[in-house]
């Protein structure tokens, strides 16, 4: 988990959570029916292509929009390794970890990876390579990863409360 | 250092003295609101994951169908089941299908500084009384409903100084498009947006609605402005008390200041697919529309009605355009009929809905088809938010969705009011 090698799949600026599972999905009753239709207004075809472990690289203010859980939810039940972009909406970021989804935050590799190209993230060195470069991003703190690890946040205060 | 009001809001949440930008508080919620769009996940994480038998406080949990209702297929008939189950079990204050949740908390609950969590991204509207309302998702909303706490970081603040007056025609609706296309759609990422200035004794309730329900848009975490006697007023006239009638200091802390000029504005419009994307009305009137809407928590509200009613009065809705109005509460709706708005909206062929949040939200009736176009006064035009992934929204004001109704196409509705 804390080393991971994955394949890019690139998506543009303002990805909102109306591209990631539009509002006529919301009501499926479950995830693994939902995630079939992750980001279909923009790319109907991607979702069967994500394998585990694949890395969505996005541009500025992804997941802007609404505080649908069912964003972050689903893309974590595709097994992303993780997402890259720019930045994140607020609401995103939060919902993100609670549900397990790594985030990490750079501003220079989008403009320097192509879908296709292979990442490897060193999250305990803050590090992602795309070949021989190397990009530095924000350390995740202990907690915060470890509460990825364990599923989200209601896994890890269900683990919290047993001991 | 002084503090905003959206600091002191949060600092009197958290039992603290004073707090400053970047500062993390648990802060404890007034009020925690969820609606149909994602309650049935809440319930889901409160009974099966976190195997919780009860709320931190049944009065202060409040469930609000709006988004599907009534039931537009069984699979939202479920969701509907299920909340009001849960609400009956515990006994939450449940509404259903009386209007739209952001609406309906500003008319029976939000006071000035409050913490009001939602679990729904334009919950940032209570700031227009005063509150700090704030969007989560459903994992967080399940923590708050119990615990009655959450955790939250003290964010930054812009502040917007606006000036002047609205010319007729103009709204505060066209000051927030066009805000955002300034500043962007993450232009304020975290921050809260606080509104103020020599204009605000000129700006309406519900003016001041629509500046922080759009604030989300921008990325922010909360939009406010400081409650003023109008505010007071308000809330008192439906039995409620301000909790505290917080102002920000002289020497409060921002990260930036913006002038706006109210008098300066023209009718502006955001188009597909960003809410960013926004230009003066007139440099898009040959833009063929299929569909109007007028309602959602941002422009459903009665002053937007009355002037729609002022364009719509004595015409007709062009053949080949559908009209949909959808006023913003069962309360606005009593008061649209008792005006005999109305009857003008049916005698000029528009389609009346119940109060819901509609063609805004793109599952409810009212959905467009491939290649269509909607111009709404709803709060996004994102690709495929009101029906077939291939269509597109128009995001503008009440009047010009009304004159646009008309003439079938994105039309400046300043014409329209000049020869009243």
């Amino acid at each position: 988990m804390s080393s991971f090698t994955g394949k890019v799949w690139k998506l543009g600026d303002d990805i909102d959570t109306d591209i990631i599972i539009p509002t006529e999905f919301l009501a499926m009753k479950s995830v693994d029916d939902m995630k079939k239709h992750a980001f279909h207004p923009l790319r109907p075809e991607l979702a069967a292509l994500i394998k585990p472990g694949d890395i969505i690289v996005a541009g500025k203010n992804f997941g802007c929009g609404s505080s649908r859980e069912q964003a972050p939810e689903i893309l974590a039940a595709l097994k992303v390794g993780c997402v890259i972009a720019k930045s994140y909406a607020r609401i995103f970021y939060r919902n993100a970890f609670n549900n397990g989804l790594m985030l990490l935050e750079n501003d220079q590799l989008y403009d320097l990876c192509n879908e296709g190209d292979t990442l490897t993230v060193e999250l305990e060195k803050g590090q992602v390579k795309l070949g021989e470069r190397t990009f530095q991003v924000a350390a995740i703190p202990p907690d915060l990863l470890q509460m990825v690890q364990d599923g989200g946040l209601v896994a890890t205060m269900r683990k919290r409360n047993k001991k | 250092m002084g503090m905003t009001i959206g600091e002191k809001i949060l600092a009197r949440a958290s039992g603290k003295a004073t707090v400053c930008p970047g500062e993390i508080v648990t802060a404890k919620v007034d009020y925690g609101m969820s609606n149909d769009g994602t309650t049935h996940l809440n319930i889901d994480i409160f009974e099966k994951k976190l195997k919780a038998d009860k709320v931190f406080d049944a009065d202060k949990v409040v469930f609000i169908v709006d988004h599907n209702i009534p039931a537009e297929s069984y699979k939202s008939a479920e969701v509907h089941k299920k909340m009001r189950r849960f609400a009956q079990q515990h006994k939450l204050r449940f509404f259903e299908g009386t209007g739209v949740c952001h609406q309906i908390m500003l008319e029976e609950f939000v006071s000035p500084g409050q913490l009001i969590v939602g679990a729904d991204s334009h919950t940032c509207s209570y700031g227009a009384l005063g509150a700090f309302g704030t969007g989560v998702g459903s994992t967080d909303f399940t923590a708050v409903m119990k615990s009655g706490e959450i955790w939250l970081m003290v964010p930054e603040t812009l502040r917007f100084n606006l000036h002047g007056q609205f010319k007729p025609g103009v709204t505060s609706r066209d000051l927030i498009l066009k805000i955002l296309g300034d500043i962007g759609a993450n232009g304020a990422a975290y921050k809260v947006m606080e509104f103020g200035g020599p204009a605000l004794e000129n700006m309406t309730i519900d003016d001041r609605i629509v500046l922080c329900n759009m604030a989300v848009e921008a990325g922010a975490k909360s939009g406010l402005f400081e409650p003023d006697e109008h505010v007071v007023e308000y809330v008192k006239s439906r039995g409620r008390e301000p909790v505290a009638l917080f102002t920000s200091d002289p020497d409060a802390r921002y990260e930036a200041v913006y002038e706006y000029d109210l008098g300066a504005l023209e009718p502006m419009v955001a188009i597909p697919h960003s809410v960013d994307d926004v230009h003066p009305m007139t440099e898009y009137s040959d833009v063929k529309i299929d569909q109007g809407f007028i309602g959602s928590c941002n422009n459903g509200r009665i002053e937007a009605l009355r002037l729609a009613a002022q364009i719509l009065k004595g015409r007709k809705v062009h053949p080949y355009v559908k009209l949909l109005i959808s006023p913003a509460s069962n309360q606005v709706y009593l008061e649209a009929l008792a005006e005999g708005l109305v009857d003008i909206f049916i005698e000029s062929g528009a389609i009346m809905l119940n109060s819901n949040c509609s063609a805004c939200w793109g599952s409810c009736q009212g959905v467009i088809g491939e290649g269509e176009v909607l111009l709404s006064t709803g709060t996004r035009n994102f690709k495929g938010r009101a029906g077939h992934p291939n269509s597109s929204v128009y995001l503008g004001s009440a009047a010009s969705v009304a004159a646009s109704a008309i003439t079938g196409k994105i039309t400046d509705p300043r014409g329209f009011l000049a020869h009243e």
